[in-house]
């Protein structure tokens, strides 16, 4: 039912909405117009309007190579993401189409892991990727973003094989096709829209992983989030350098999320846009 | 051919056994209707035949071969679903190819029979847009497409119309009769709606909680229904039903009369009472008649001329040769 709302409320809610984005875009706007400053421009004080000077990206780039770190990530991430499907893929299948009574169970224990804090786990962790030679290496790293967001990626994955209705593939079993005919022809197509986004969404997580990936790395296997982290510690008054090195970490995720927005939205909201 | 036959066929779905032992033949050709309220296992009756669930026990014969733990695929029937249950990611075309292709036809082959069902189905022009840029009768019809391309020896509808507005209901109601008139082949169709049950069906199956109450042809339980089941379950309005003294006068426990064989007279008659909701429909007059000490309400249809207003007193005559009885377990006399 259309309601009726009168101009000025309208013009009063586009307002108060732009606002609010602004207020939480503004840090990163900020950060964007600090890494433009040099770096006395920077400690000045506040100011809107930089000097569009380059030096802070010529710094970081020269006194800390940009690609290994980013060439870490896009590994990290895609690496992590793929596994994580491969075992997630099976596991939401099974438990969408043939549920049984402890299903829901299995999915609240595996969603309760990531109630815990990750502190919670550190020290053993560390001890492990200590001893098995683990620490700082790729593969490493990418075992452990995977199991991060294994949960996730179920439940996302689990909540798009459930919208696949039953009938359709019994009007498959009925139209002749065998349990091949009725996965290729009839349930991946149906079902590669949700995994789309269920990939996109698990690229970005583990992109912007922090915590372990500061942990358990040095420079090997350090992707950009490290980058930033190894930036703010030693550097931590260089506000323009920081600030170059924190944008050019979340440009290649910013850019990838502005080409997918779509499958994005349908992703955050688990199904529920259609 | 499509003849199916049931012998002993029994579901149980954990301890519930919604489909008690039950046997019943289908003859080849038939137009066969299933009809009973929601949930008396209608659905689960036709999934056995189409072998999406299995049964628990007894046996299915198709054409007098045991069909019992035959897959789906390999009965040769074909289903309409409620939902239509169309591929929603392949265009009309691809969705009436995709048993053809299944099956191995080709190409041109295919190309012949799905221009067939097209021009039969008035699909033609949608052939190449997708199942969501459809209505829901078009998307019924590419269901019903999809279903005739691939020659089957019966087709299974499961409530195909109960997604439908009123007025396209009537309308693919009248063709799938004149699809059965044209191909000749088996149908079963089940259906929670009497009225739909009477139009289209040689035989009509009444079931209740998985029990058979009565086999017949929609005339065969218009006019000799039974038990008190099946005489309030088919017609429309519903038959009245009443027992106590009015019935003990005729020998029964219960008895029923059809709206239509009571006679309703503002002069005299054999039961009184006050006239209360009428509805004119024009061609007939339904008049719903209160404080007759025999039923909460009893319904009469007269003649479309008949004017009667709320409050007035009348008389209600039944016409005695159309009498049904019923015994205390509620079967026919
Ligand atoms: N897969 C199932 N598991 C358990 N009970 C079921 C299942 N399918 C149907 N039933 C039960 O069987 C009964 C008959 O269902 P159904 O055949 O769908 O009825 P109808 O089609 O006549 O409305 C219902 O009581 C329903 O709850
Ligand atoms: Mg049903």
């Amino acid at each position: 039912m259309a309601r009726a709302v009168s101009r000025n409320t309208k013009i009063g809610w586009t307002i108060a909405a732009w606002a609010v984005a602004l207020l939480i875009f503004f840090p990163i706007l900020y950060t964007i117009i600090t890494s433009l400053k040099s770096e006395q421009e920077a400690i000045a004080g506040f100011d809107l309007i930089p000097s569009f000077t380059l030096e802070s990206y010529q710094t970081v780039q020269s006194q800390n190579n940009y690609w290994r770190p980013f060439t870490n990530s896009v590994i990290l991430a895609v690496g992590s993401t793929l596994l994580a499907l491969i075992v997630a893929i099976p596991a939401a299948w099974a438990m969408a189409f043939s549920p049984t009574k402890r299903t829901k169970d299995i999915l609240m224990w595996m969603l309760s892991t990531k109630m815990m804090p990750a502190v919670a786990v550190l020290v053993p962790i560390y001890l492990i990727f200590l001893r098995t030679g683990l620490m700082d290496t790729r593969i490493g790293l990418t075992v452990l973003l995977m199991m991060i967001n294994l949960p996730i990626v179920v439940w996302m994955l689990y909540t798009y094989f459930r919208e696949i209705p039953g009938e359709i593939l019994e009007a498959a079993r009925m139209d002749g096709a065998t349990l091949r005919d009725e996965i290729l022809y009839v349930l991946t197509p149906m079902a590669i829209p949700g995994i789309a986004s269920t990939l996109l969404l698990n690229i970005i997580l583990a992109w912007n992983e922090a915590f372990w990936t500061i942990q358990l790395t040095t420079t090997n296997a350090a992707p950009l989030s490290a980058f930033i982290a190894s930036f703010s510690s030693p550097q931590g008054l260089f506000w323009a350098k920081l600030s170059a090195a924190s944008v050019m970490a979340i440009a290649p995720i910013l850019v990838l999320g502005w080409f997918s927005q779509k499958q994005l939205v349908r992703g955050l909201t688990f199904g529920a846009v259609k | 051919m499509g003849q199916i036959t049931l012998q002993g066929v029994t579901k149980r779905f954990g301890e519930v056994e919604v489909i008690p032992p039950l046997d019943l033949t289908i003859e080849d050709g038939e137009f066969v209707v299933f009809v009973g309220p929601s949930g008396c296992g209608k659905s689960t009756l036709l999934r056995l035949i189409a072998g999406l669930e299995d049964v628990s026990a007894g046996d299915i014969l198709i054409d007098g071969k045991n069909a019992t733990d035959a897959s789906p695929a390999r009965r040769g029937l074909a289903m309409v679903f409620q939902s239509y249950a169309l591929y929603p990611h392949m265009s009309v075309r691809k969705n009436i190819a995709f048993p053809l292709k299944m099956a191995g036809v080709s190409k041109p082959e295919q190309d012949r029979r799905i221009e067939a069902a097209a021009k039969a189905l008035n699909l033609t022009s949608y052939l190449d847009r997708r199942p969501g840029q459809l209505s829901g009768g078009q998307r019924q019809r590419v269901a019903i497409g999809r279903a005739i391309v691939r020659e089957p020896s019966a087709f299974l509808f499961d409530e195909p119309l109960s997604n439908l507005d009123a007025a396209l209901r009537v309308g693919m109601r009248l063709e799938i009769s004149e699809l059965h008139n044209r191909l000749k082949t088996t149908m079963i169709y089940v259906t929670h709606d009497q009225v739909e049950a009477m139009t289209m069906a040689d035989k009509i199956v009444v079931l209740q909680a998985g029990r058979i109450e009565q086999v017949g042809s929609p005339l065969d339980l218009y006019l000799r229904p039974k038990n008190v089941f099946v005489a309030g379950f088919i017609g429309s309005p519903r038959m009245n039903l009443f027992s106590g003294a009015a019935a003990a006068e005729y020998g029964a426990m219960t008895i029923g009369v059809r709206p239509e064989h009571i006679r309703i007279s503002g002069q005299g008659g054999k039961w009184k009472g006050r006239v209360g909701v009428s509805e004119h429909l024009g061609s007939d007059s339904f008049f719903y008649v209160e404080d007759t000490g025999l039923a909460e309400t009893i319904t009469v249809r007269a003649d479309g001329e008949v004017t009667l207003h709320h409050g007035d007193t009348v008389w209600l005559t039944p016409d005695e040769g159309k009498i049904h009885r019923f015994d205390t377990n509620g079967d026919r006399i």
